[in-house]
């Protein structure tokens, strides 16, 4: 469903992707692991083109990711077309970006009011609907401010499934939050995987990886040094690299 | 903890017995007897500057009455309630144009902005409402019609065109669109770039971007210097007085030019300028409350003590 094929990025002469080959089937949930700088948020945000690749596509249902091909060449894609690609594919920050001048509820239902054109009764609904699935419905008419950590992440993962994604990207959405709030922001990550959703974590959570994730991707200085099953990785890295990365965050 | 914190007390009675929970912990301040003198002085100064302004004959307060509801004198508070609001309404449109200049990724639209700001910001704004006053005297005629001397459809006299009020308005609302645009800037870098990517990573186009999510938090940021500028703006239509404006200050010169009561006119204006400033103060007050919506944050002072403030007039001179 996702294939990323030698993209590279670098910000003026640092080379933070240095040539990423990845692909990702459908209803995969993909955990992203490696040593901070290694490239992995700038991957993830490529993925939905917040960051242009210089170099290298992406292919998302085998369509290709913020250009066009014409002749040969590549165009940026029109900015409608690039809307409609962004619309399809979810991400939840590190530091949840919920709006801070709207409630729970008008967070959830913003992208279906100003982006999908849903009536304002009908978004209060399914905005509704899905504060519920994350277990928030009490919330529903609380500013961000008003609410924990955990909390807003919830409800920044309902304001990404408000519109009906087909890949949902995590940019470590346990980093920020205190140790005793990461649990409840796993779960529900746990059922949406659960649910069949295409999913890219960037974590630090070996726990979660290990036990949700079907794909375990190990990057470091910019390329994928090693994939595989979770599992097998975790237990049995491949190289120096990698054991040494996970003696210190296991 | 407990006992640092009594030791900073200096209780005046010894604690009774079953008061040694600190919630029924019972202060009593220490008589500071300097505050008492600085505050014996000033009310003092008080009483006897309000006694020497009523009993003064120079003052002429039968006359102040005489004009406070005079027809000239409302009909140029009504001028300067228009030309008040009118150059800020124009002002704030101004300034966010010119601010999404400044954050442009244009280098042409950067440079205009910033010649905008650099020039009506380093010139004197009553010198430039002199200028449009005489603007006859650069363009005698103003025509619609191809620009670099090329045929003009229409034209109009530039003096029928430029009435002391219109000029006044020019003058204050392209002033105060430089002002504004420093504010309104300022209001769009406060807000986290995270906003945007939030936005965008939903799918909403820029223009969405800006109006419905960065603008409304940069609000919080932009409405309370805009509530001063409003404010000061009020005052600073005085200036226009010298281009014959017909506002509250050009009536009352013109009202004491042939009845010689100076002062007594411009304390008539004074307790106009002050009802203004007094009634936007509140006006004020209410705006940022509802733009902190969301912010855990409230207003800072009370309402009384945002009125006093507004009252200085600072920033009227600029």
């Amino acid at each position: 469903m996702v294939r990323c094929r030698q993209v590279r990025k670098s910000f003026g002469r640092l080379e933070v992707l240095r040539g990423i080959d990845l692909v990702i089937e459908r209803g995969q949930v993909v955990c992203v692991v490696g040593p901070s700088g290694s490239g992995k948020s700038t991957l993830l945000r490529c993925l939905n083109h917040l960051e242009e690749p210089q170099a290298g596509r992406i292919y998302v249902d085998d369509e290709l990711i913020g250009y066009e091909e014409r002749g040969g060449r590549l165009r940026p894609l029109p900015d409608a077309r690039l809307r409609r690609q962004r619309e399809s594919i979810g991400m939840v920050f590190q530091r949840f970006h919920l709006f801070p001048h709207r409630t729970a509820l008008e967070n959830v239902m913003e992208g279906l009011v100003a982006v999908k054109g849903v009536r304002a009764g009908e978004a209060r609904r399914r905005a509704g609907e899905l504060l519920d699935r994350v277990g928030l419905a009490d919330r529903a008419h609380h500013y961000p401010a008003q609410l924990s950590g955990g909390q807003q992440q919830r409800v920044a993962i309902a304001r990404s499934l408000a519109m009906s994604p087909k890949l949902m990207l995590f940019d470590e959405p346990t980093s920020a939050l205190d140790p005793e709030l990461v649990g409840e922001v796993l779960e529900v990550m746990k059922d949406l995987a659960a649910s069949g959703m295409t999913m890219i974590v960037v974590t630090h959570e070996m726990g979660f990886a290990r036990e949700v994730g079907d794909h375990l991707v190990f990057m470091d200085d910019g390329l994928i040094l090693e994939e595989g099953p979770p599992r097998e990785v975790l237990a049995a890295p491949a190289h120096e690299r990698t054991r040494a990365f996970l003696s210190k965050v296991l | 903890m407990d006992r640092t914190a009594d030791e900073g007390v200096r209780a005046a009675d010894p604690a009774p017995a079953g008061l040694d929970t600190p919630q029924t912990n019972r202060i009593s301040h220490p008589v500071r007897p300097g505050r008492w003198l600085a505050a014996g002085a000033v009310a003092l100064v008080l009483v006897w500057l309000g006694w020497s302004v009523a009993v003064n004959p120079n003052l002429h307060w039968d006359i102040v009455v005489d004009y406070q509801f005079d027809r000239v004198i409302l009909d140029g508070l009504w001028v300067t309630i228009q030309l008040t609001v009118a150059s800020m309404l124009i002002g704030v449109v101004l300034g966010v144009v010119v601010a999404l200049m400044q954050i442009s990724d244009s280098r042409i639209l950067r440079t205009g902005a910033t010649a905008y700001v650099w020039f009506f910001r380093g010139t004197p704004l009553l010198v430039q409402l002199i200028f449009w006053f005489n603007i006859a005297l650069i363009f005698p005629e103003i025509g619609l019609g191809v620009p670099f001397g090329g045929p003009k459809l229409v034209t109009w006299e530039t003096n029928a065109l430029v009435t002391g009020f219109v000029a006044a308005l020019l003058g204050l609302s392209i002033n105060e669109g430089a002002y504004m645009s420093e504010i309104v800037r300022a209001g769009l870098r406060a807000v986290d770039p995270g906003q945007q990517e939030a936005a965008a990573a939903l799918g909403m186009s820029r223009a969405k971007i800006m109006r419905r999510v960065v603008l409304p938090q940069a609000m919080r940021i932009i409405v309370p210097p805009t509530g001063n500028q409003f404010i000061s703006m009020l005052k600073t239509t005085s200036l226009v007085s010298v281009i014959a404006g017909a506002d509250l200050l050009t009536v009352a010169q013109r009202l004491y030019l042939t009845n010689f009561e100076v002062i007594a006119l411009l304390i008539v204006a004074s307790i106009w300028y002050l009802v203004l400033t007094t009634v936007a103060s509140v006006g004020q007050y209410f705006l940022e409350r509802r733009f902190s919506r969301g912010f855990g944050t409230t207003v800072p002072g009370t309402l009384r003590e945002r009125i006093g403030r507004n009252l200085r007039f600072v920033g009227s001179a600029r």
